[in-house]
């Protein structure tokens, strides 16, 4: 059993991270320049800590897949990004923030990092203002906030429905300064296929240029995952198409350890699937819920001629609706959070109530709030997603309800990492949401962005000059030492295993099949029998996927469906870990909702005598079953209560 | 619905290349153009064929790594929209179409309908941020910035840096992409202390990149699947004029000392 200490200081939260800061080695600036560091993806969290990096006078190589930094997938964030910043004067602070964050993530996150998150939040939004962020502002020209869901105060910063991309734009023009200073190193069109040990620390990475095809060595004297979360096991996500899980894996596969994989968000608003040929999903922000009434029909009669296109949704009176987050929860309403609102639907969809063509859709109605407020009002407040809906849909929500469905959004396990956020390898780093520090079993809105950057610009650059201080008399790392050859060799071998396996099925075949067991048996509710089955299929799948899959194509050229055959062979071994994590795990928890731990009236039931801790999976090889480690959650400050919405 | 589909074809940056005719069937109205292409990759590769190379990754319409002339015309036929939120039931059935990668000496082919696009990396680290570090910045509030200010710059920064402009330009201008980015950081305070050396930077890297010139057809605008508009070409050519005006100046003064 591996000894899973976080390391945080021991005095009180509130004087850790000063404390931290005040102990912690620093590198002198002569010396930065002779150390190397590895950063793999260039979201919230790898752009931000990059751009810092190259600027503390570190020689800084940064890798992304897409062809440029600035499409990382967290400018698709739209909601915002919160901050105790206390702007409203409604009462906000530190102390509240991270009480909400320890709260709604249902007292499975470690109280030390999230303290140090709520505390650094604020200066967050000092750098992207300064760094030129056109965020929402009041006529006076000070900084407009609004609220979110799971809190009782206005904390969030926002520009229009696009905040992550204008912080991404932030981060990226920070990023590129550093990149026109030659402190960063940019490799785009990159995916990184392994992580390299060098005696027991991480000192490189094996990159594939998806140009050329080329397979490249790269060294540091630490490497920092920040490759976002891994959804895309779902095969339908509101992640990017190319969103992986991949150089998280490769990680584990050379000894971090995985914390929590079971813990998913599937998000309440999404557009519903509408066939087959889907490819991908797309969330309403969680905003629309401000002003939205979630009902189905009362009537199942109903809900089959709604569904057959009989009647219109407006043909059914208020007496025969069942607004039926309302009715269960009347003190949140619609209001709810994620998790919650996300089971409701799905139990009135699986009871014969769901609407669409598919029977898999709730309405989200604003007829209540147009005749209250205003077309006008509305539109101002909603405008570009109902413009987005109907440009998908064809259906115009001023007229007739939105139909939404619960999808998959965030990911809240990932990497293990300490305090210092390092996994269990030395030197190597897991920032952002590809770690699984602070959202706990289930991540609050608008808190995705805000642990991103707080990790990128202000948490990363402090805790690894305290192991790079001790790294001052390495020498540049040989990429031709021996275990850079290994590597390679397992990377070009494994690559033509999937080149020559000339199967007759695609890569998709096998993600849509994947997506579909993860849906059913570790999705939205889980069971100790599904999950057992689901081991079950995702071996089958494995076995299948290495004995049938074609992909077409070269290794030498640019070959989308190769690259898609790596991730996708990656996400079936995630996919049996996220089941393991959920089979142990039983309890209802966040995002994790255990068929056999609920109260009476179908709520979460929490287990915290026998579940407060973290489970963090252990590679055992390929032939093995992983093994469990366990850091136990102490709750020091906040004293964990049964969530209550009712 | 049912589509006969004229595709560029090219290996690699090196091959010449040419348009390829296919045929899909059974496609629904709802798809996406990307899930029709899809569809249409799916049955490549069941008959040994290579699929079509397209740039594609959120297909939510923020990204910008989508790009495609459709019907000779950037991101297809609707205002306001990239290629992946376009949808199949905007054609009709039975319907040619035509799909070629940008064509701009700046963003050569790399296979397919992939062009690379580096060269708008390279502008930026010309001069598109503001010069501060992740340390000693004044709280947040400190710099009132007026809303309306606030808001033009917001539409100016809504840019996704796909590349439409350049590729509706008769002349393959990217003074679109350029002067949203200039016009974001000029109207803020916060922006304003680097306004003159940015915007010279910026149009030197951008000329020495092989971009056209602009000769105001207007096209970009139009064109724009975020529908940017042109008055920022006009903020920027001002920026531009007073900043060669003041490093005259600037350069005078030093002559007199």
């Amino acid at each position: 059993m591996i000894n899973l200490n976080a390391g945080a200081p021991k005095v009180p939260l509130a004087e850790q991270w000063s404390s931290y800061k005040a102990g912690c080695k620093l590198v002198n600036p002569n010396n930065k320049r002779k150390l190397d560091i590895i950063v793999v993806g260039t979201g919230l969290a790898g752009a931000s800590a990059a751009a810092t990096l190259g600027q503390l006078g570190y020689n800084v190589k940064v890798f992304c897949y897409q062809d440029t930094p600035r499409r990382a997938h967290s400018i698709a964030a739209q909601g915002g990004i919160n901050a105790a910043k206390n702007y409203p004067n409604d009462g906000d602070n530190v102390y509240r923030l991270f009480y909400d964050t320890i709260k709604g993530g249902d007292y499975r996150a470690r109280e030390s990092n999230v303290y140090r998150l709520a505390s650094i939040s604020p200066r967050i939004i000092d750098l992207c203002v300064a760094q030129g962020v056109p965020f929402a502002r009041e006529y006076g020209g000070l900084l407009a906030n609004r609220s979110f869901g799971g809190t009782q105060v206005s904390r969030t910063f926002y520009a229009r429905g696009q905040t992550g991309q204008q912080l991404l734009i932030g981060a990226y023009s920070a990023l590129s300064r550093q990149i026109a200073e030659g402190t960063v190193k940019l490799y785009n069109r990159r995916d990184i296929l392994d992580v390299v040990i060098v005696e027991g620390h991480a000192r490189g990475v094996i990159a594939r240029n998806l140009v050329t095809g080329e397979i490249e060595r790269h060294s540091a004297h630490a490497v920092v995952i920040a490759s976002g979360g891994y959804g895309n096991v779902f095969y339908l996500s509101t992640n990017a198409m190319g969103s992986n899980v991949t150089p998280a894996w490769s990680a584990y596969k050379k000894g971090a350890l995985f914390a929590n994989p079971c813990f998913t968000q599937i998000h309440p608003t999404c557009i519903p699937v509408h066939g087959e040929f889907q490819s991908k999903l797309t969330l309403m922000s969680e905003s629309l819920r401000n002003d939205g009434r979630i009902w189905v029909p009362l009537d199942k009669s109903d809900a089959e001629k709604l569904r057959q296109k009989k009647i219109r949704p407006e043909d059914i009176t208020e007496a025969k609706r069942d607004y039926y987050l309302e009715r269960r929860y009347p003190a949140f309403g619609n209001l709810v959070p994620r998790d919650v609102a996300s089971r409701a639907a799905k139990e009135r969809c699986d009871a014969g109530y769901g609407v669409g063509t598919t029977g898999l859709a709730v309405y989200l109605d604003f007829s209540d709030s147009i005749r209250r407020l205003g077309k006008e009002a509305i539109a101002a407040r909603y405008g570009n997603l109902f413009q987005m809906y109907e440009q998908i849909v064809a259906d115009n929500p001023y007229k007739t309800p939105m139909m939404i469905y619960p999808a998959v959004h965030y990911t809240m396990g990932g990497l293990w990492v300490d305090y210092e956020l390092k996994t269990t390898v030395p030197g190597l780093y897991a920032i952002g949401e590809c770690n699984f520090s602070d959202h706990g079993a289930n991540r609050l809105g608008a808190s995705a962005l805000m642990q991103g950057l707080a990790d990128g610009y202000f948490v990363l650059p402090y805790t690894i000059s305290g192991y790079l201080s001790s790294e001052i008399h390495t020498p540049q790392i040989s990429t031709t030492l021996p275990e850079f050859e290994e590597a390679v060799r397992n990377v070009t071998d494994r690559l033509n295993r999937l080149k020559n396996t000339n199967g007759s099925e695609s890569v998709d075949h096998f993600h849509r099949k994947l997506g579909k067991i993860m849906w059913e048996y570790c999705g939205m509710s889980r069971n100790e029998a599904g999950l057992k089955k689901a081991i079950g299929l995702i071996d089958e799948l494995k076995k299948e996927f290495a004995a049938n899959v074609k992909v077409p194509g070269g290794l030498k050229e640019y070959n989308p469906e190769l690259e898609k055959a790596w991730r996708v062979q990656d996400f079936i071994e995630l996919g049996d870990l996220m089941v393991r994590d959920a089979l142990q795990r039983r309890e209802s928890c966040g995002g994790h909702f255990r068929e056999e731990s609920q109260t009476p009236d179908g709520e979460a039931l929490r287990n915290d005598d026998e579940f407060a801790f973290v489970a963090a999976w252990q590679f055992k090889g390929d032939s093995s079953e992983p093994e469990m480690h366990r850091e136990e959650l102490h709750f020091e400050t906040v004293a964990p209560s049964q969530r209550s919405y009712k | 619905m049912i589509f006969t589909l004229k595709i560029w074809r090219q290996k690699n940056a090196a091959d010449k290349g040419g348009l390829v005719t296919y045929k899909v069937e059974d496609i629904s109205a709802d798809s996406s153009f990307f899930e029709m292409l899809d569809l249409l990759n799916q049955q490549l590769i069941a008959r040994g064929d290579d699929p079509v190379a397209f740039d594609h990754d959120c297909r939510e319409g923020i990204c910008g790594t989508c790009s495609l002339y459709i019907n000779g015309r950037p991101h297809g036929p609707l205002k306001g929209v990239t290629t992946c939120q376009l949808h199949m039931r905007s054609f009709s059935n039975g319907e040619t179409i035509y799909i070629e990668p940008w064509r701009c000496g700046a963003f050569p082919v790399l296979k397919d309908l992939i062009v690379d696009r580096s060269a708008f990396d390279m502008i930026i680290q010309a001069g598109g941020y503001i010069s501060v570090n992740s340390g000693g910045i004044p709280d947040a509030n400190t710099i009132p910035v007026p809303k309306p200010d606030s808001d033009a710059a917001f539409d100016a920064a809504a840019c996704i840096g796909c590349g439409a402009c350049v590729a509706s330009c008769p002349n393959a201008s990217a003074m679109l992409f350029v002067s949203s980015k200039i016009s974001h950081l000029a109207l803020l305070p916060q922006g304003r202390v680097e306004a003159e050396r940015r915007v010279q930077q910026m149009v030197a890297t951008m000329d020495s990149l092989g971009f056209g010139s602009c000769s105001n057809t207007y096209a970009c605008e139009a064109e724009c699947p975020k529908e940017i508009s042109v008055v920022n070409i006009a903020r920027m050519n001002r920026e531009y004029l007073a900043a060669k005006l003041f490093a005259e100046k600037e350069k005078q003064i030093s002559f007199s000392l």
